[in-house]
């Protein structure tokens, strides 16, 4: 048990072997959301998005270290812990264009994608409904020795889903790893406008749970803070709490120019761009030849380009191809 | 069916509590819990649950009902077979999200690849005192809810064979318990077959049907043997389900009498009663020469004993209407 929220340590022992699958899940999140802004704006995409762009390492890092039987619980915002857990970019590519070869034959799109097969039990869009559901996906895994991850973001930590959840695993000693990733906005208001206390892994640790802080865009930190607490959830087994510290490079949704914030502050954010960040690392601490990153960089670029051609070619998703049953049977 | 009866009888409260056992017993996979649950519940319908099935598979929680229902949602996408109990239906409104947006959906939007098997037990309906928070019945928030089913028995045996139904069944869904019937006694007749969305005359006439639900049953009974007195024959018919509705049923009934009366506790706009009218005029207006609705009144139910014996229909408000509307002309053709 954990008093205070901890710091967790800076992970800089990932080493390049283990570093660069984790590189390339992070380019293609990165890719991946950049072709969705694109397709958007073609008309392919349909709604409203809610990209990812910034915080690829909070998810790729924490997924790095699940194995099967776990499970994972994540937001709207949440094609980059889909891909991160191995959904195919082809199939999420095609649900957020509503074609019939989507994870979900295109009958959720960006908000709503659900892949059970693959421990994704879903992306929740309404704020907080990932911590629930995380808690119970851990009634089932406490079973099998396995844990559940809930990944939500700073709002969520306001939500009645937050406080009743956290309180909730801890008395029913739940295997959960709560994953706040503190990316400083609910929408379009600063999280230290709306947040009482200011300090979000504090609130976890009052209920009783390790708790700590981590850096959400080194993915050598984030990496090694998931390995650590779901080495724990799993063991104890019990809940966990991380607060990734992030930053959102984009509004909150399609729609959102984001200019309520700062310039300094989204200046020093990208300077922290957790892609250059690790690049930055291979290339200098680690010496992997640039090219050997270039070359990544553009086995990701083919992978995704031709995921996307894949995508487009399905039909889409309308009366003709689904008939939906009301019940299971 | 499957129905085969004994010579005992058993209590409402005592279905529920032997659904749950035989369900527990028989499925590793069917956990139960809720607030005070594990010494019996406040209405005392799951005693000596806790002890046998231990407290991984049987436990008590904090008043959470958000994260209680949030949870089964979980467990139920991920394997297992939860039952919660919300120990009033008026708490429900705390874990609609998880109800309405997750449990009920999850079905649709994995492109049913991913069933969602868990049960809500809730106390429910007026006519204790409890006041206008604990009285409501909260059916008429989840019938507009496609992916929900809706049970609500009016008798002990079908307590229990339609909790096993609902326990085993791969679907959300929400199963109101009426706080008037938890002591009522009834025929043990055991149906380890019995399948939701499939309503039962459970009296059989020809001059008017009246559909009724839950504690109304027994009015609408009570009504039917003071209407044969006077030479009125009426059929009662139980849903038994809300979701999926038994129109047939009904249907078939309706051609034989040509008359419905439904009686709701609760309010005529937005309610099932009015529902259940509506889909009887629009599928079957050509067999009806009337059709009308006892229901609640449109405020909360009152707290004072006198003023909520006066908000419900009872057997004789029952009998009363049908005198008026049928009797009057089964008199008047005679």
């Amino acid at each position: 048990m954990t008093a205070a929220p901890e710091t967790a340590p800076a992970g800089a022992h990932l080493a390049a072997d283990a570093a660069l699958p984790l590189l390339r899940r992070m380019l293609l999140i990165r890719s991946f959301e950049l072709e969705m802004q694109r397709l958007f704006l073609k008309g392919e995409v349909h709604g409203t998005t809610h990209l990812y762009n910034g915080q690829e390492a909070v998810s790729v890092g924490i997924c790095s270290q699940l194995r099967d039987g776990d499970y994972v619980a994540a937001t709207y915002r949440g094609h980059g812990a889909a891909l991160a857990l191995g959904v195919p970019a082809e199939a999420l590519a095609a649900e957020l264009m509503g074609r019939t070869s989507g994870v979900d034959g295109g009958r959720g799109g960006s908000m709503n994608v659900i892949d059970i097969r693959r421990g994704l039990v879903g992306c929740f869009g309404i704020v907080g409904g990932s911590i629930a559901a995380a808690t119970g996906a851990a009634l089932s895994a406490k079973r099998t020795g396995g844990v559940a991850v809930a990944f939500f973001g700073d709002g969520a930590t306001n939500q009645a889903y937050f406080h009743e959840c956290l309180n909730f695993a801890v008395v029913r000693e739940l295997p959960v790893v709560f994953v706040c990733e503190n990316n400083l906005y609910g929408e379009f208001t600063a999280m230290q406008r709306v947040t009482a206390g200011g300090d979000i892994a504090a609130r976890a640790a009052a209920y009783g749970m390790p708790s700590r802080k981590v850096d959400g865009n080194a993915i050598a930190a984030t990496s090694a803070a998931a390995a650590e607490a779901i080495a724990h959830a799993r063991s104890t087994p019990g809940p966990v709490f991380l607060e990734a510290l992030t930053y959102r490079q984009l509004g909150h949704s399609k729609s959102d120019p984001a200019r309520y914030r700062p310039a300094d502050e989204h200046e020093a954010w990208m300077k922290r761009d957790p892609i250059e960040l690790e690049k930055a690392r291979l290339a200098g601490d680690l010496g992997v030849p640039a090219e050997q990153l270039a070359e990544l960089e553009a086995d990701v670029a083919r992978e995704l380009e031709q995921a996307i051609e894949r995508a487009l070619s399905a039909p889409a998703n309308s009366p003709e191809t689904d008939r939906p049953t009301e019940y299971a049977t | 069916m499957s129905a085969t009866a004994t010579d005992t009888e058993m209590e409402f409260r005592t279905g529920i509590a032997e659904a749950m056992a035989e369900c527990l017993a028989e499925d590793e996979r069917v956990i139960f819990y809720g607030e005070d649950v594990a010494p019996g519940g406040v209405f005392k319908a799951t005693p000596g649950l806790h002890e046998p099935f231990g407290d991984e598979r049987v436990f008590d929680t904090p008043i959470s009902e958000l994260a209680m229902v949030g949870a089964a949602f979980g467990a139920a996408v991920t394997g297992l077979r939860p039952v919660v109990e919300v120990m009033f239906g008026d708490f429900m409104t705390l874990a609609m999200d998880s109800l309405v947006n997750q449990a009920a959906k999850w079905w649709y939007l994995s492109n049913e690849t991913t069933p969602v098997p868990l049960v809500i037990r809730s106390a429910v309906g007026a006519g204790g005192s409890f006041g206008a928070i604990h009285s409501q019945n909260p059916a008429p928030w989840f019938l507009s809810t496609p992916g929900l089913k809706i049970v609500c028995p009016a008798f002990p045996a079908d307590a229990k064979s339609l909790l096993k139904a609902a326990i085993r069944d791969q679907n959300p869904v929400v199963f109101l318990e009426h706080k008037r019937l938890y002591s009522l006694k009834g025929p043990r007749l055991e149906d380890d077959g019995d399948t939701l969305g499939t309503a039962r005359v459970v009296r059989e006439g020809s001059d008017v049907t009246i559909v009724a639900l839950q504690r109304g049953v027994h009015d609408a009974l009570a009504a039917a043997e003071d209407l044969a007195a006077d030479g009125i024959s009426a059929e009662v018919l139980d849903p038994r389900c809300l979701r999926p509705l038994d129109l047939d049923a009904i249907m078939r009934s309706v051609e034989k009498t040509n008359r419905l009366l439904v009686v709701d506790e609760g309010d005529a706009l937005g309610g099932w009663g009015n529902a259940v009218l509506g889909a009887v005029a629009q599928h079957g207006l050509d067999h009806v020469d009337d059709l009308w609705l006892l229901h609640g009144a449109p405020y909360p139910v009152p707290y004072s004993p006198a003023s909520e014996r006066e908000y419900l229909p009872n057997g004789e408000s029952i009998a009363a209407t049908v005198r008026e509307r049928a009797g009057v002309r089964v008199t008047t053709t005679a």
